[in-house]
């Protein structure tokens, strides 16, 4: 039975993965085109979310800003996969050598670094952008995977089948890709799926302070940052915004939970 | 006077019929024992009996302890019940205590529920119940925590916790499965002298006839959530009315069919292997210690021989297997297979592997769930320098060499039960045409009847391709039964070695002569008790 958590999560994710995806072919309005004269409409049937202090359709700027958040998150837990699988493999297989202390006590550092303190300062350094910001997240999702992966794959070094696999004369290389990751995938796309919710936000937050995306691609951060001001007369420019950012992480963190009771054998009510 | 009444009792699990129409009955002062292999419901009768069903479980007839009907019970009039009237111990006493609570708390837990007693008199009774149970204050204060204990020693505490408030009865579920032959037989004896002492009710749940035949007054023999067979225990051992009594009484005393040795061409020689395992440092700059955990091994394995080597849990024989398979390094000595040696300096290589394949114990974990069988069995053609152009004909035969279909081999593992998971276990070890095959504790996990068919299997395999075996194994009975010559380990060193039957007859050690002794042996035990006119 696929669980609930699972279905309302998978469709606030997918409304908001379509908005993305329809927003490269359509949009109510242009999102960058300025119209002074509409400024800070209230929703009506023209303008659904109504208009911004510049009179943008505030319904195209989220549709645009969900790219954003998209590419972003993607891209940084992409970039966490990419690093930390195959360092906590690597550490896994290694179990107790100089190696395996290296790779995880490096991993504790980056843990012990207040995430986005350090996207702000990397930030600060390198230039406020979009690519800076994700490659801040993206370090900061590498020791969450790489934990995740040694974890998982100590335990599954101590089942026999893969000391069948070293009496069959394979590495340990060989056996971490072959038999320990096909083993782990189901973890992996649930901590993905949660980094992810985690990367919107990360990414609404460095944007919020301006060291994300730039004028003019919209971002949801950056909605919120501007609407700070006139939250008292056009409380709409806030609420938007806000909504999606609370939805979509929503949805994704409740897809993930979802997974994970599909997935996850450990918790699978075993039927015997 | 009668305890316990189990009367029409039939349980369904989410509509899957589970037990169908059980009746029993258990006297004060009476043990008796449940027997069946798996699935055949022994531990649901028990689940039943203390009312620990899982969810969707639904039950029909009469439990009746003490005039009382347990079915019709509230689920808080059970908890008054469960710990007080009834006690449990459990397979496992590995899991079965609180690893971060005192062994002392943890018995005084259960008198705290049900009495009012106030801490320190339950930490008192506690003491008192951990003497009983053999284990005394001097050597194991309250205060000790269940990881330093042996396993052994943590069944003790789990039974403390079951008769401190001296139920009048008591379940125990596979009590001995986990532990080793001596420290089983010291358990058994335990709850013998306990159910006298105490008067109680056991119920003792197990699949080895062995164990039952030596203390139980009544047998129920159970196959497929019915008993097909009751009755006092010598009694339905000596007239196997039933055709099942009598097939679990064959197959758990099956002895196959097989040549004895032959040529003297060794295959795998050991000479005073050695294995040092570190140990953490005690002090920061110390220098960290050694331990010992196989200590100057020498024996020979000729081609064709079946060898046998037993030893009780941490004796070495778990990490020599590694050493010979080359999983680990040796720190002295050397390993001569198929006449090419391996040292300390040397490490395994693939054409030194092939000529060895392993079989391990459990065939739930042997197999990694997400490949299909061809690619499982095929595994070791890694070794090979190129791959067989004829892989898929050689998969075939070789699941057919240990009873399977050709079909088979598109499957998943899952689909497989676990007889069959150990034949498939098998198939992969003889791909590659091995002259050795080690065989760690490979029948210890399958019930009897499988576990003759294997062992049929095993000796027709060795005869008809000349394997040796190296058969590792606790389980004296088996290691009887298929080999040829036999080794007797204990902490790390080869103790005795000899022909086996010889070894059975006369041993000269102590140690296996304590060995051979605790074993549980059906006909040894009948024979003692008729004499005791039981």
């Amino acid at each position: 039975m696929i669980p609930k958590t699972l279905i309302i999560g998978a469709a606030l994710s997918a409304i908001f993965i379509a908005a993305a995806a329809i927003s490269f072919i359509w949009t109510p309005f242009d999102h960058a085109q300025l119209a002074i004269p509409n400024k800070l409409k209230l929703p009506s049937v023209t303008h659904w979310f109504g208009t911004d202090h510049f009179g943008r359709d505030i319904f195209s700027m989220i549709m645009v800003g969900a790219r954003t958040s998209i590419a972003v998150a993607v891209i940084a837990v992409g970039i966490g996969i990419v690093l930390g699988v195959p360092l906590g493999l690597t550490a896994a297989s290694l179990r107790g050598s100089w190696l395996d202390e290296v790779i995880m006590r490096s991993n504790d550092l980056i843990f012990a670094f207040p995430s986005l303190v350090i996207a702000i300062l990397i930030t600060a350094v390198f230039g406020p952008s979009a690519v800076n910001a994700i490659i801040a997240i993206g370090i900061f999702n590498t020791p969450v995977f790489a934990r995740i992966t040694r974890g998982a794959a100590l335990s599954l070094w101590s089942r026999d089948f893969l000391l069948a696999a070293r009496v069959a004369g394979k590495g340990k290389a060989r056996i971490s890709v072959e038999h320990i990751l096909p083993n782990i995938l189901n973890l992996l796309i649930v901590q993905g799926t949660i980094q992810f919710s985690l990367g919107i936000l990360a990414e609404a937050g460095l944007s919020y302070v301006g060291l994300g995306a730039q004028p003019p691609t919209p971002s949801w951060g950056r909605m919120l940052a501007e609407s700070q001001t006139m939250i008292s007369f056009a409380p709409h420019l806030a609420i938007f915004p806000g909504l999606a950012i609370v939805l979509t992480v929503l949805g994704l963190n409740l897809m993930g939970d979802g997974l994970r009771d599909l997935l996850d054998p450990r918790i699978r009510r075993q039927v015997t | 006077m009668t305890l316990l009444h189990v009367e029409n009792l039939s349980l369904s699990i989410n509509d899957t019929p589970i037990l169908n129409n059980v009746n029993f009955t258990i006297n004060s002062g009476e043990i008796l024992g449940l027997i069946g292999e798996s699935g055949s419901g022994k531990s649901m009768t028990a689940l039943s009996t203390i009312g620990l069903l899982p969810h969707g479980s639904s039950t029909s007839g009469a439990i009746i302890l003490d005039g009382n009907d347990l079915v019709q019970l509230s689920e808080k009039d059970l908890c008054d019940i469960r710990g007080d009237d009834i006690g449990m111990v459990f397979q496992e006493p590995m899991t079965a205590l609180n690893p971060v609570q005192t062994i002392g708390d943890q018995v005084a837990e259960t008198l705290r529920i049900h009495t009012k007693t106030s801490r320190r008199d339950a930490l008192k009774i506690a003491r008192d119940t951990l003497n009983r149970v053999g284990l005394p204050a001097d050597q194991f204060p309250l205060t000790r925590y269940p990881h330093e204990l042996s396993g052994g020693q943590r069944q003790r505490v789990v039974i403390a916790m079951a008769i401190a408030l001296r139920p009048k009865l008591l379940i125990a579920d596979e009590p001995t499965t986990a532990l080793d032959v001596t420290t089983q037989a010291q358990i058994l004896d335990l709850l013998k002298s306990l159910v006298d002492e105490f008067d109680m009710g056991l119920m003792l749940i197990t699949h080895d006839l062995g164990v039952v035949a030596g203390i139980a007054d009544h047998v129920a023999i159970m196959r497929k959530g019915e008993i097909v067979e009751a009755g006092p225990t010598v009694q339905v051992f000596q007239e196997l009315n039933h055709p099942y009594t009598r097939a679990l009484f064959d197959a758990s005393s099956h002895i196959p069919d097989r040549k004895t040795a032959r040529a003297d061409t060794p295959v795998l020689k050991l000479d005073n292997v050695t294995r040092d395992y570190p140990t953490p440092r005690r002090t920061l700059f110390g220098k960290p210690g050694y331990f010992r955990a196989v200590d100057g091994v020498s024996f020979t394995l000729n081609r064709g021989e079946n060898l046998g080597l037993v030893g009780e849990s941490g004796c070495g024989k778990s990490t020599l297997t590694r050493a010979i398979l080359g999983l680990d390094p040796i720190t002295s000595g050397t390993i001569e297979v198929h006449g090419q040696k391996i040292t300390s300096q040397t490490t395994t290589a693939r054409h030194i592997r092939r000529h060895m394949q392993v079989v391990f114990q459990d065939p739930y974990s042997s197999f990694n769930p997400r490949h299909k069988v061809a690619r499982l069995v095929s595994e070791p053609f890694h070794l090979l320098d190129t791959p067989p152009a004829d892989a898929r004909k050689r998969i075939d035969a070789a699941l057919a060499q240990v009873g399977l279909n050709a079909s088979d081999a598109d499957k998943y593992i899952h689909e497989f039960s676990g007889g069959q998971r150990q034949r498939i276990a098998i198939a992969r070890a003889l791909i590659i045409e091995p002259d050795l095959i080690i065989l760690d504790e490979a029948v210890s996990a399958l019930d009897v009847s499988i576990r003759a068919q294997i062992l049929d299997l095993l000796a027709d395999l060795s005869d008809r391709l000349d394997l040796s075996y190296l058969f590792i194994s606790h389980d004296l009975s088996v290691v009887r039964a298929i080999t040829d010559r036999v080794l007797i380990m204990k902490a790390g060193k080869i103790v005795e070695q000899g022909p086996t039957e010889e070894i059975f007859q006369n041993p000269t050690q102590l140690y296996t002569k304590q060995l051979i002794a605790a074993a549980p042996n059906i006909d040894l035990a009948l024979e003692k008790r008729e004499h005791a006119g039981v």
